[in-house]
C-alpha cells in the first residue's frame, strides 16, 4: 500500500508517511527491550558467577556444567520428555477422534462442543486443584470406587513417586483435548467434498475414506496442533505446582519448576538462567522453522 | 457448514454407538466440574463420610462464604475476595491496552507496509512463543527499578508487554483480508491515517475484537507464573491466592472451601466461554490463529 496521496500539502504528506512507523514504534521498542534485550541479558547471566544477585564476572560454562550435573535437572528433563510425548500424542489422537465423531451431523453438536471445550477456559491452578482432589487417594476416586463395591480398586498415583507424573498428564490432556478437537473440526469442515463423494460412489468404506483421503488432508492441522501442544508442554509450570508441587520428593519436577526454584528460592541465578536459555533454545528450534514456513507460504 | 460425510442414517445401530461414545466423553469431561461443585456445597463431615460422586445430603453455602471472605491465606483470614478484585484490576487495563496496541500494529503491518515489515512482524510473532522463564529474572529487576514490583501496576505492564504479540497477530491476520480497495477509496477522499482506522477499519472489526478480548482475558486471568513471581501478599492475583490456600494451608484441609475458592477463580472465564465461546471459535477458525 503506497503512503498518502500527493494532493495534500508536503508537510501533511510527510507526517502521514511517518505516522504508521511512529504508531508501531512503542510496541516494537517494548518488545525489543522486554523480549530480545531480556533474552540477551539472561543468556549472558548464564555465563557469569551470579547467585542471589547478578554478578557480571565471566565464568564460562561453569553454570552450565553445574546444570548438567544436577540430579534434579536430569529428572526434570526426563519428566518433560515423558509428559510432553504422552500429552502431545494423547491430545492429538483424542482430539482427532472427537472431531471426527462430532463431524457426523450430530444433533446436539453445539452443546457437546462446549462441554469438551470448557476445561480450556480454566486456569491450570483450578484444574490442578480439582484433579488433586479428584485423585486424592484417601477421599477421592479410590474411596468412591471402593464404596461402589470395587473393594480392591487402588489409585494412588498422586502420592506415588513413580506414577505422579502421569496424573499430571491426565489432567493436562483433559484440559487441552477440546481445543485440539476444535482445530481438527475446523480442518474437517474445510475439506473439499468432491473427492469424498467420488470415493463414496466407488463404494469405499467409511474408515478407508478417512484413512486415505480425509486424514492426509489434515496435515497442516496436525502440524499446528503439535506445535501448540509442544509449546504448552514445555511451559507447563502452573499445573505441576498446583497438583503435586513437583513432588513427591522431586519426582514431578519439570524444567519450568526447576528454573523457578533455582531463581527464587535457591538463589542460584546463574543455573536458573542456564536452564531458561536451554528451554528457549528447544522451543526456538521447534517454532522458528514453523513460523518461517507459515510466513513464507500462503499470504504475502 | 457441511459435514464431511453425508449421512448414512440407515445404520441406526452405528449411530446409537456414536451418540453413546460422545455421551461417555461428555460425562468424563463434566465429572471434575461436577465433583468440584458438589464438594463445595458439602460440609466437611459429609466429605469424610460420604461418596465423592453423591449430591450433598445437606446443602450448605458456608464453604462459599468462607472462601470469599473468611479463609486464611498466609497470615490473613479474609478469603479470596481481595485477590479476586486484584485480578480484575489487572485484567481490565491489560486487555484494553494490549488490545489497542495490537489493533494499531495490525493496521500498520497490513495497510501501511514499509520495508522490513515482515521482519518486524516475525520478531513480534516470536514473542508469543518464548518460554517466559527466559524473562523472569531480568523482569524482576526491571520491575524493582521502576518501583512497581509487588504491585498490580507491575503485573499490568508485564501482561501488556507479553500480550502484544498475540493481539498483533490477531488483528494483522484479520486486516490482511480487509479489502484494500476500500482503504484506497477512503484515502482518495482525503482520509488520513487515524480517520481511516477509526472510520473504516475499526467499525468492521467486531469479530476480531471479540476474539482478542476473550483470548487476553482468559490468558491474563488464568496467569500464575507472572503472578507468583512478581507479586506478594496483598497484590497477588486470584490464581496465586488459590494456590496458597490449597497447597500451603496447615492443619485440617477444608476441601469444600478449596473447591468453592477454585470455583470462584473459574467463574469469570467460564462465563465468558459459555456466553461468547461460539464467536471465539468462529473467529479463531477463520484463520486468526495461523501465523
Amino acid at each position: 500500500m503506497p503512503s498518502s496521496p500527493p494532493r495534500h500539502g508536503e508537510g501533511r504528506g510527510r507526517l502521514q508517511q511517518w505516522l504508521p512507523k511512529l504508531v508501531l514504534a512503542p510496541s516494537f521498542a517494548l518488545l525489543l527491550f522486554f523480549v530480545y534485550g531480556f533474552i540477551v541479558w539472561t543468556s549472558y547471566i548464564s555465563f557469569t558467577d551470579s547467585g542471589m544477585l547478578p554478578d557480571y564476572t565471566w565464568v564460562g560454562l561453569e553454570q552450565w556444567s553445574k546444570l548438567w550435573r544436577s540430579w534434579t535437572w536430569g529428572i526434570a528433563l526426563h519428566n518433560i520428555w515423558v509428559f510432553g510425548l504422552l500429552y502431545i500424542v494423547s491430545c492429538t489422537v483424542l482430539g482427532l477422534l472427537l472431531a471426527i465423531l462430532l463431524d457426523q451431523r450430530i444433533r446436539a453438536e453445539g452443546v457437546l462442543r462446549t462441554i469438551y471445550l470448557y476445561p480450556m477456559a480454566l486456569s491450570f491452578i483450578v484444574t490442578g486443584t480439582a484433579w488433586q482432589w479428584f485423585l486424592n487417594p484417601g477421599l477421592g476416586l479410590e474411596k468412591t470406587m471402593r464404596e461402589l463395591g470395587w473393594e480392591s480398586f487402588t489409585f494412588n498415583w498422586l502420592i506415588n513417586a513413580d506414577m505422579a507424573i502421569y496424573t499430571i498428564v491426565i489432567a493436562a490432556v483433559w484440559q487441552a483435548t477440546g481445543f485440539i478437537m476444535a482445530m481438527f473440526l475446523a480442518g474437517l469442515r474445510g475439506i473439499d467434498g468432491e473427492m469424498i463423494k467420488a470415493a463414496q460412489i466407488d463404494g469405499a468404506p467409511t474408515w478407508k475414506i478417512y484413512a486415505r483421503i480425509i486424514i492426509p488432508q489434515l496435515r497442516p492441522v496436525f502440524l499446528s496442533a503439535i506445535v501448540v501442544l509442544a509449546h504448552l508442554a514445555i511451559k507447563s509450570f502452573d499445573l505441576v505446582v498446583a497438583m503435586t508441587g513437583g513432588g513427591p520428593g522431586n519426582s514431578t519436577a519439570v524444567p519450568a519448576t526447576f528454573m523457578y526454584s533455582y531463581a527464587f528460592s535457591r538463589n542460584e541465578m546463574g543455573i536458573a538462567a542456564a536452564s531458561a536459555v536451554f528451554m528457549l533454545a528447544v522451543i526456538a528450534a521447534l517454532i522458528v522453522p514453523y513460523l518461517y514456513s507459515e510466513l513464507r507460504g500462503g499470504r504475502s | 457448514m457441511s459435514s464431511a460425510m453425508p449421512g448414512r442414517r440407515s445404520l441406526s445401530g452405528a449411530r446409537v454407538m456414536l451418540y453413546a461414545v460422545l455421551c461417555v466423553f461428555a460425562v468424563i469431561y463434566l465429572t471434575p466440574l461436577y465433583v468440584m461443585l458438589t464438594t463445595s456445597f458439602k460440609s466437611l463431615e459429609e466429605i469424610h463420610q460420604g461418596n465423592m460422586l453423591a449430591l450433598p445430603e445437606q446443602w450448605t453455602v458456608t464453604p462459599w462464604l468462607d472462601a470469599w471472605s473468611g479463609a486464611c491465606i498466609g497470615l490473613e483470614c479474609n478469603g479470596v475476595h481481595g485477590y479476586f478484585f486484584n485480578s480484575i484490576s489487572i485484567v481490565v487495563p491489560a486487555v484494553l491496552i494490549s488490545g489497542l496496541l495490537g489493533a494499531f500494529n495490525g493496521y500498520v503491518l497490513t495497510k501501511w507496509r514499509f520495508r522490513g515489515h515482515k521482519i518486524v512482524f516475525g520478531l513480534i510473532l516470536f514473542s508469543c512463543f518464548i518460554p517466559f522463564q527466559i524473562v523472569l529474572l531480568p523482569m524482576a529487576r526491571v520491575l524493582g527499578i521502576l518501583q512497581v514490583a509487588n504491585s498490580t501496576t507491575g503485573l499490568v505492564l508485564v501482561h501488556v508487554v507479553y500480550g502484544i504479540g498475540f493481539t498483533t497477530l490477531f488483528f494483522r491476520n484479520f486486516y490482511e483480508s480487509f479489502p484494500n480497495e476500500l482503504v484506497r477509496a477512503a484515502q482518495l477522499d482525503g482520509a488520513g491515517f487515524f480517520t481511516l482506522f477509526f472510520r473504516i477499519l475499526l467499525p468492521s472489526s467486531i469479530p476480531i475484537i471479540v476474539v482478542t478480548v476473550i483470548w487476553q482475558f482468559t490468558n491474563v486471568w488464568n496467569d500464575f507464573l507472572f503472578g507468583v513471581s512478581f507479586s506478594s501478599g496483598d497484590s497477588a492475583p486470584i490464581t496465586v491466592a488459590l494456590n496458597n490456600l490449597v497447597n500451603s494451608s496447615t492443619g485440617v484441609k477444608a476441601y469444600n472451601v478449596n473447591m468453592a475458592a477454585a470455583m470462584i477463580a473459574a467463574v469469570p472465564t467460564l462465563i465468558v466461554y459459555v456466553l461468547a465461546g461460539k464467536y471465539f471459535l468462529r473467529g479463531l477458525m477463520s484463520g486468526s490463529v495461523k501465523g
